[in-house]
């Protein structure tokens, strides 16, 4: 380790053109992964419109399904994905912010709330059929309320719960403990400061959420398949307790069926389908923007 | 500002080095000589611009977006900042040892390895790891336990390992920015007394907020100002007879 | 007597003698109030009880009727026809067959493409590939099934002439797809939480962004892309309607891409869109095949759990 300079030198063998090339070829090879995800989801898309087109119509929105396919249309199914998500969000948003307050501001740190809240954690990823065969025996059965959008609705809302349940936490979490604290100060009691002081300031955080979490409700198909909605309905819900049927069930039944024209009915219901989830989730980034720079004052 | 260095033989130069952080002038138009075979060490309040100083030596300001460098360092007769330079071949010659060790997860076999594969070394590797842990001074400790994670050893013993895995590339200049800055005392003294061992095989420059240790272990000192080179010398004629005010109110405590 | 001027019990006037003590109703309240919250965060103990419960009980009664030993050995699965075979077998090789396919597609294209928005993107660049990302990632799986039904299929048998209308290929490359994003996006958070110091050692060693980044960084955050790499397989497992559109309703044992396949979810909810009476042995095979389903996913999900904070707790 004496000798400077070209003896030191000989010793090592960089190869440095040859690394870089390497380095190249790899971010190659890593941008060309980039590629296939973003060209994917822009054939999906095309395929879509270009199978859809000619299928979506004025009638088409208005009409309920047919067996014959000029004349079907996806009237009920609109109407049962509204039903469904109001009712979602109804049953939804209590149970989950009212857990989100009790975790952020009332449970005493020990091993039932951790215990709580790595269960919430996996619930998360239980696949979404389980919970169509919980919602089957429990709702369907158990409770009696048979084929509904009852049902239907519980199922969905037990199965975005765990979502909402995080998204209002962060949102609780996010609230400064400052504003608690002089809340306390003052002399208000934990209810007086969670209502008054801390679910003022954690609402748009927490709607975004739940906005993202009916987006991610309005696209399944299997639990509700599981709890009985059908495809082929030819009256509109009025009332919870009807049978019903929804958007992705509809596209299922048109897609599973071997006659072309209903692949292209199937393509422009998914084109109705992912214009309301475009509608949603643009509004859920709205709001956190506004939200976001609200705070920034 | 240049020490005599007519009577040196100069390892690394630099000419009118600058460092903008986007509009913000870090490093003002510095030009010094560090010595071959010496020990130089940059002092300074802190945001002096010290550790910028030192990061342009072995281009490392490049993994900043925001950082801009004009001027020249010159190291063996090329301008380290010329267009066809390549940090990657600089960093080899000119190692660095960092303020919080930082060895790899991996054991300490592998953690001086890596150097040595990555720059295609063509001796014996077990040979090279082995006197690299010896020149850090920590071969004694780590000689059975090779295979084991480098993390698992303590915060003075993952520097030194940080010192050996530098060292086992053969760099001509060692940069150390506050190697001892995270470690306990007695740690400290022994990375100070390895500065002393290892200065006869290599150029090093340390960055420090510490003074005493900047007058322990250094020959020459320099001393940095709101980014501008205030005085460099005699790291003892420095600290007893500064020449200039600014040096003498710094080293006096008068501001920190 | 005159002369005592003793504050009144129960005045709230401060001062000496304030009373301090719960007003009576807020008590009360205030309790009525917590006790109602923490029944809000029992709803979710109770939802993984009420999923085991159920799956346990209505399987208990399937398994009164057919030996474990069959059902998890057997290599024919038929409840539906008269010959009767309840071997869980076949269904097991199509849910494996499609989640190792997918695996195939989004492993690589998932960690690469994690690899490149942590080490080699501008900030530029994250802000526009991460949402559309998440784009695909939000897809209703309704709406991969009919891909891969309609667009992989005929594609697929344009170049594989001997693969079926209803084949595992298919559903494999569109499962594949939808998890891209969830391994992109776990991946690259576990490469963010390797400190820079050490891309910062392997700089100054002098190495090149390929070698900081595959040799240094990824081998890092390994235990992390580990945990995604089995969070992602747990969600193929799970899947539903793409298997169910695309890869077909035959549960047989075979390892060829290009024959159908049924999987266990694509079973399930074939005998729901039957009219199987409830109470009979076919019923019950949804709450035995659910079982099983649900206890390979919580394995899955619980080892990816424990291995995400061992990880998280190496670097913080």
């Amino acid at each position: 380790m004496r000798e400077a300079g070209p003896a030191r030198d000989a010793r090592f063998e960089p190869r440095l053109a040859r690394r870089r090339r390497n380095g190249r070829m790899f971010q190659a090879v890593c941008l060309a992964s980039i590629a296939v995800s973003l060209v994917t989801l822009a054939t999906l898309l095309a395929d879509i419109a270009i199978d859809g087109a000619a299928w979506l119509s004025g009638e088409f929105l208005t009409s309920f399904p047919s067996r014959i396919s000029s004349r079907a249309g996806i009237r009920p199914a609109i109407l049962g994905t509204i039903w469904i998500m109001v009712l979602v969000a109804l049953i939804s948003f209590p149970f989950g912010v009212g857990a989100a307050i009790y975790l952020e501001e009332y449970a005493p740190r020990g091993r039932l709330t951790k215990l709580i809240q790595t269960n919430i954690a996996n619930l998360a990823g239980v696949p979404s059929i389980v919970y169509g065969i919980l919602g089957l025996a429990i709702f369907v059965r158990y409770f009696g309320f048979g084929r509904s959008l009852l049902a239907g609705a519980a199922t969905l809302a037990l199965l975005v719960l765990p979502v909402v349940i995080i998204a209002a936490q962060e949102a609780i979490r996010a609230v400064p403990s400052s504003l608690r604290e002089a809340a306390y100060g003052v002399g208000a009691t934990r209810w007086q400061v969670v209502r008054s002081h801390v679910l003022p300031v954690a609402m748009p955080g927490i709607l975004t959420g739940m906005i993202l979490s009916l987006s991610r409700a309005i696209g399944e198909t299997a639990p509700l398949i599981m709890v009985g909605a059908l495809a082929f309905v030819a009256f509109t819900p009025t009332s919870p307790m009807d049978l019903f049927t929804v958007l992705p069930i509809q596209i299922f039944n048109w897609t599973a069926r071997p006659q072309a024209d209903f692949h292209g009915l199937a393509a422009a219901a998914i084109a109705v389908l992912l214009v309301l989830l475009l509608l949603m989730n643009m509004t859920a980034i709205l709001l956190r923007n506004r939200y976001q720079s609200k705070r920034g004052q | 500002m240049n020490i005599p260095p007519g009577q040196l033989d100069s390892a690394l130069d630099t000419h009118d080095l600058s460092v903008f952080y986007g509009d913000t002038h870090a490093v003002k138009r510095i030009s010094l000589s560090i010595p071959r075979n010496r020990v130089v060490a940059f002092i300074g309040p802190s945001g002096c611009g010290k550790s910028t100083l030192l990061r342009c030596f072995n281009r490392m300001n490049d993994l900043i977006p925001a950082a801009r460098v004009e001027g020249e360092v010159n190291f063996r007769g090329t301008n380290l900042y010329a267009p066809d330079v390549d940090p990657v071949e600089v960093r080899r010659r000119i190692g660095m040892v960092f303020q919080k060790p930082n060895p790899f997860p991996k054991s300490i076999y592998e953690n001086i390895a890596f150097g040595l594969r990555i720059n295609g070394f063509r001796g014996n590797l077990d040979e090279q790891v082995e006197r690299s842990l010896r020149a850090a001074a920590i071969w004694d400790e780590v000689k059975d336990r090779l295979e084991d994670r480098a993390l698992e050893l303590s915060g003075g013993q993952q520097q030194r390992l940080c010192i050996a895995r530098a060292l086992a590339v053969e760099p001509e200049i060692l940069l150390m920015d506050e190697p001892a800055s995270a470690l306990d005392p007695i740690a400290t003294s022994r990375i100070e007394d390895l500065i002393e061992d290892l200065k006869s095989d290599y150029t090093i420059v340390i960055v420090t907020h510490n003074m005493q240790q900047a007058a322990r272990v250094s020959d020459y000192t320099a001393f940095l100002y709101i980014g501008e080179l205030i005085e460099y010398g005699d790291t003892e004629r420095l600290f007893t007879n500064p020449a200039k005010e600014r040096t003498e109110q710094y080293i006096t405590g008068r501001f920190g | 007597m005159r002369d005592q001027v003793a504050p009144q019990a129960g005045s709230d006037s401060g001062g000496p003698g304030a009373d301090l003590r719960w007003r009576a109703g807020r008590r009360v309240g205030e309790g009525v109030i917590a006790g109602l919250l923490f029944l809000c965060g029992l709803v979710s103990v109770l939802t993984t009880v009420g999923i085991v419960v159920v799956l346990v009980t209505e399987s208990s009664g399937f398994f009164r009727e057919v030996p474990l030993v069959d059902f998890l050995t057997g290599t024919r699965w038929s409840p539906l026809y008269t010959n009767q075979r309840f071997g869980i077998l076949p269904l097991l090789n199509g849910t494996l067959l499609i989640a190792v396919g997918a695996m195939l597609i989004a492993l690589p294209i998932g960690l690469t493409s994690a690899i490149y928005l942590s080490e080699y993107a501008s900030p530029r660049v994250r802000g526009i590939v991460k949402p559309l990302l998440e784009i695909l990632a939000g897809i209703p799986t309704v709406v991969y099934g009919y891909f891969a039904l309609l667009f992989i299929t005929p594609l697929l048998r344009v170049a594989f002439p001997s693969a079926g209308v209803y084949n595992a290929a298919s559903a494999a490359i569109v499962v594949g797809i939808m998890i891209i994003p969830m391994v992109a996006s776990l991946s690259e958070d576990a490469l963010s939480a390797v400190p820079r110091s050490l891309r910062e050692a392997a700089y100054g060693l002098g190495a090149t962004k390929f070698e900081v980044s595959t040799r240094v960084a990824v081998p890092a955050a390994l235990s992390g892309i580990v945990a995604s790499f089995i969070l992602a397989i747990s969600r193929a497992v799970g899947e539903t309607m793409a298997v169910t559109l695309a890869a077909g309703a035959t549960p047989h044992m075979t390892l060829s891409f290009l024959d159908s396949v049924q999987t266990m979810t694509a079973y399930i909810v074939q005998v729901s869109l039957g009219e199987t009476p409830h109470g009979s042995i076919e019923y019950k095979t949804i709450f035995a095949v659910g079982l099983v389903l649900f206890c390979m996913t919580l394995a899955m999900n619980l080892v990816s759990n424990r291995i995400t904070t061992r990880f998280r707790e190496v670097y913080e």
